[in-house]
């Protein structure tokens, strides 16, 4: 077994279990909300058309629209509360809807016997149409059983705990192993809950037969054993466990990876207890930070400037350092200080091209652009920086196109776009031998990194001590070196961790 | 009270008894009166639409009259709760309407389990019921519905309607859906139980044949209307209307018509 599976089977019984109570919870609040109301929309066809239509349109939502609005709902709450409440809006429409089918297809003549005997409509609901309308509404529990387990997945960007872990991590530190892993036990456990709901309708069902075979005996024995291990390690997760000193959060790249498990190593080492929330998106983790969810995270001046001050203009360097500074100090939020490296946005060229063209700055970039074809990020064309390089510059691409970064790096490389919106700490830049431009009317802002901190922790001095050897350690080449081990070279998180420590012990 | 009400005569009164189902403009079932002793099996005949089955229905309030008054065993139906009138008259339905989650044996003691019987009262029950219908409750008691044939599943049906001890059945075109060796023998069936233990019955049919043989009265309606009611021999033999006489006549001229046939051979 390779040392990096190994690594990964490590993490399995955590968010194993995670994902499970996530799932089976939500799954038994589904079916709380979603049975009464597909009961009460048969009976009253006024509910039923708009009910129908609310279930459908919550489930048009795109899956990560639902959990960050439950977030911003929530007020910025992250962890388990805020994916349960998602998974369960998104649970209700298979239930509800099969309900409502279920019953409507209950044989009129039966309901007309029941009422004809002397049931009242409450008997009729619970002893005729009810128990006919179950092999329905278990087939649409099902389905929402298979859906839920998937998009738990993506709890993890809210910060709970699932096999969404892997896949998350995985898919920014390139591991795929850790993305197959995922994926495996995510389909792993759909199939398995799938399998356990329809053995729970056999068993409804064979109450009725009077055959009692000891065959059957032997497989209805092992129903119930199944029922009760899932249920005990869903709930093993309910047990309060004992809360960490201090929960450590990142983003969904590599650099977060990595400086969120070198901080957790020297809190650890202090002796103190972490818990790591990674992978989280970058409105979720400073909420968090702010309520005091996560104690510790590396943050960037541009994005607190840009993003959550919503300021439009480039004072430079120090100027934004200084507005970041003082903002955050407004919001509850604690600056313990600079890392010493600056993973900022900067337009990357291949060398070879560049050459060709002459060009080592923006400036020089200008007489082409309208010929050139560029490529960014997600989010890199959207962002005011760029609107902002685009007026100073008074330049636009011929051809602006969007990449997930791995193959916006790619994409250079090959040729495919001669401009990359480049990370300035990225491996990669070094590893394909890009020419990062010079940017002389400061269109693009600064993004130092820095030490973000809850009140709470930073009211010990313990904590305080730990993080302050950090502060101004780590140089813009160290950082990329870094992230080169793990993106270009494949390393784990762990040997680029180690390499920074080795890096910071020379100093 | 139940000792002065089983000195009423009349088991079940219809007085001047109108249904409409769009507030007046037609009405399903028109001033109809009609008067079932205790004891006594009413036929309802007509074509379909003309009112039989409404008519029954508002017996055990499974429909509401208009206008007019039901009393059944002296008391007006609409000043009892519906499910507890309902519980204490049998009905057999024309689409039998079994349960098809429940057994045979469950399913004959729904109303004894509605009005709280014992356990040990109800399986005794179910067993009298199911064999005095010709089904052992040993062999059939813990069979699904749905392994039965049609005319088995009518049995339950007919099990279940006797199972509280109604002394009031209600009877919905009961063995319509059977083929017809199944239907006599089955009626024939009936007509015993019911002379044995003395129910009052309405039974609704369209067979006038089926009608002839089992009632001891039969009310002939047409159009929400009771054209006549007597006995078998009264229609036959001094009918008022043409209709009347027509649909009596019907099983008559049906067996002349065979005899011809056998005579051609």
């Amino acid at each position: 077994m390779s040392e990096n599976l190994r690594e990964q089977l490590i993490l399995l019984p955590a968010y194993f279990q995670g994902h499970l109570l996530l799932t089976l919870a939500a799954i038994t609040m589904g079916i709380l909300i979603s049975v009464p109301m597909g009961v009460w929309a048969e009976q009253s066809p006024r509910v039923k058309r708009p009910l129908l239509a609310v279930v459908s349109i919550i489930q048009t939502f795109p899956s990560l629209a639902i959990l960050a609005l439950v977030v911003a709902l929530l007020g910025g709450r992250i962890g388990f509360l805020p994916a349960f409440i998602a998974l369960t809006l998104y649970s209700m429409l298979p239930i509800v809807r099969n309900t409502v089918t279920g019953l409507e297809s209950v044989s009129g003549s039966v309901i007309e016997a029941a009422k004809g005997i002397g049931m009242s409509p409450n008997q009729i609901l619970r002893e005729v149409k009810l128990p006919l309308a179950m092999p329905v509404i278990v087939a649409g529990i099902r389905t929402a059983m298979v859906w839920t387990v998937g998009l738990a997945t993506l709890s993890t960007l809210v910060g709970a705990t699932s096999f969404g872990n892997y896949i998350f991590t995985g898919l920014q530190t390139r591991n795929l192993v850790a993305v197959t892993v995922g994926s495996l036990a995510s389909a792993g456990l759909a199939v398995g809950l799938d399998g356990l709901v329809a053995s729970i309708q056999w068993l409804l069902e064979e109450r009725n037969e009077a055959t009692d075979s000891s065959r059957l005996k032997k497989i209805r024995m092992s129903i119930y054993g199944a029922i009760a291990i899932v249920i005990s390690i869903a709930l093993y997760g309910l047990i309060p466990q004992p809360r960490a000193d201090f929960v450590i959060a990142g983003k969904p790249f590599t650099e977060q990876y990595i400086m969120a498990g070198l901080l957790a190593e020297e809190l650890e080492e202090a002796g103190f207890s972490v818990e790591q929330r990674l992978g989280l998106g970058s409105a979720v983790v400073y909420e968090a930070i702010r309520n005091g969810t996560v104690d510790l995270y590396v943050e960037y001046t541009g994005t607190v400037w840009a993003n959550f001050m919503g300021r439009e203009s480039n004072p430079g360097r120090e100027g934004i350092k200084r507005g970041v500074t003082e903002f955050l100090e407004e919001q509850n939020v604690i600056t313990l200080g600079f890392t010493g490296f600056q993973n900022r946005y900067a337009l990357a060229m291949r060398r070879d091209r560049a050459a060709e063209l002459g060009v080592t700055s923006i400036e020089d970039l200008v007489p082409f652009a309208a010929e050139l074809s560029a490529g960014s990020d997600l989010e890199f064309f959207g962002r005011t920086e760029w609107l902002r390089l685009r007026d100073l510059y008074k330049m636009d691409f011929g051809d602006k196109l969007t990449f997930d970064v791995s193959l916006m790096y790619t994409a250079v490389a090959e040729r495919q776009v001669d401009v990359i919106s480049a990370y300035t700490t990225d491996g990669r830049v070094a590893a394909y031998d890009l020419l990062l431009l010079d940017d002389p009317r400061n269109a693009l802002l600064a993004y130092d990194a820095m030490f973000l901190a809850s009140k709470n922790a930073a009211q010990q001095p313990e904590f305080l001590r730990a993080i302050d050897s950090f502060i101004d350690s780590i140089p813009d080449a160290a950082m990329r070196q870094a992230n080169r081990l793990v993106d270009v070279d494949g390393e784990s998180i762990s040997v680029a961790i180690e390499y920074l420590r080795s890096e910071m012990a020379k100093n | 009270m139940d000792l002065f009400a089983s000195m009423v005569p009349l088991m079940i009164e219809l007085k001047h008894v109108q249904k409409s189902y769009d507030g007046g403009a037609t009405l399903a079932v028109a001033d109809t009166s009609l008067t079932i002793e205790r004891g006594e099996f009413l036929g309802l005949i007509g074509a379909s639409g003309c009112g039989k089955t409404t008519t029954l229905k508002m017996i055990n309030r499974l429909e509401e009259p208009s206008s007019g008054a039901i009393l059944v065993n002296g008391s007006n139906v609409l000043d009892q709760n519906p499910e507890q009138l309902r519980r204490n008259i049998g009905y057999v339905f024309q689409g039998i309407g079994l349960f098809p989650h429940r057994t045979v044996a469950e399913n004959v003691a729904a109303v004894p389990q509605l009005l709280r019987w014992s356990a040990k009262d109800i399986r005794a029950r179910c067993e009298e019921c199911l064999e005095m219908v010709g089904l052992p409750f040993d062999e059939y008691g813990n069979r699904s519905p749905m392994q039965l044939s049609g005319g088995q599943q009518q049995r339950v049906g007919v099990a279940r309607a006797l199972a509280a001890q109604p002394e009031v059945v209600l009877m919905d075109e009961p063995f319509g859906a059977l083929d017809p060796i199944t239907r006599s023998e089955l009626q024939e069936e009936f007509k015993s139980i019911q002379k044995n233990m003395q129910l009052t019955v309405v039974m609704v049919t369209h067979d006038m044949t089926e009608a002839l043989l089992l009632a001891d009265r039969i009310a002939v309606m047409r159009e929400g209307v009771v054209l006549q009611i007597g006995t078998p021999k009264e229609l036959l033999n001094n009918p008022t209307h043409d209709y009347v006489r027509d649909i009596v006549a019907m099983p008559r001229l049906r067996a002349q018509r065979l005899e011809e046939l056998m005579r051609d051979e």
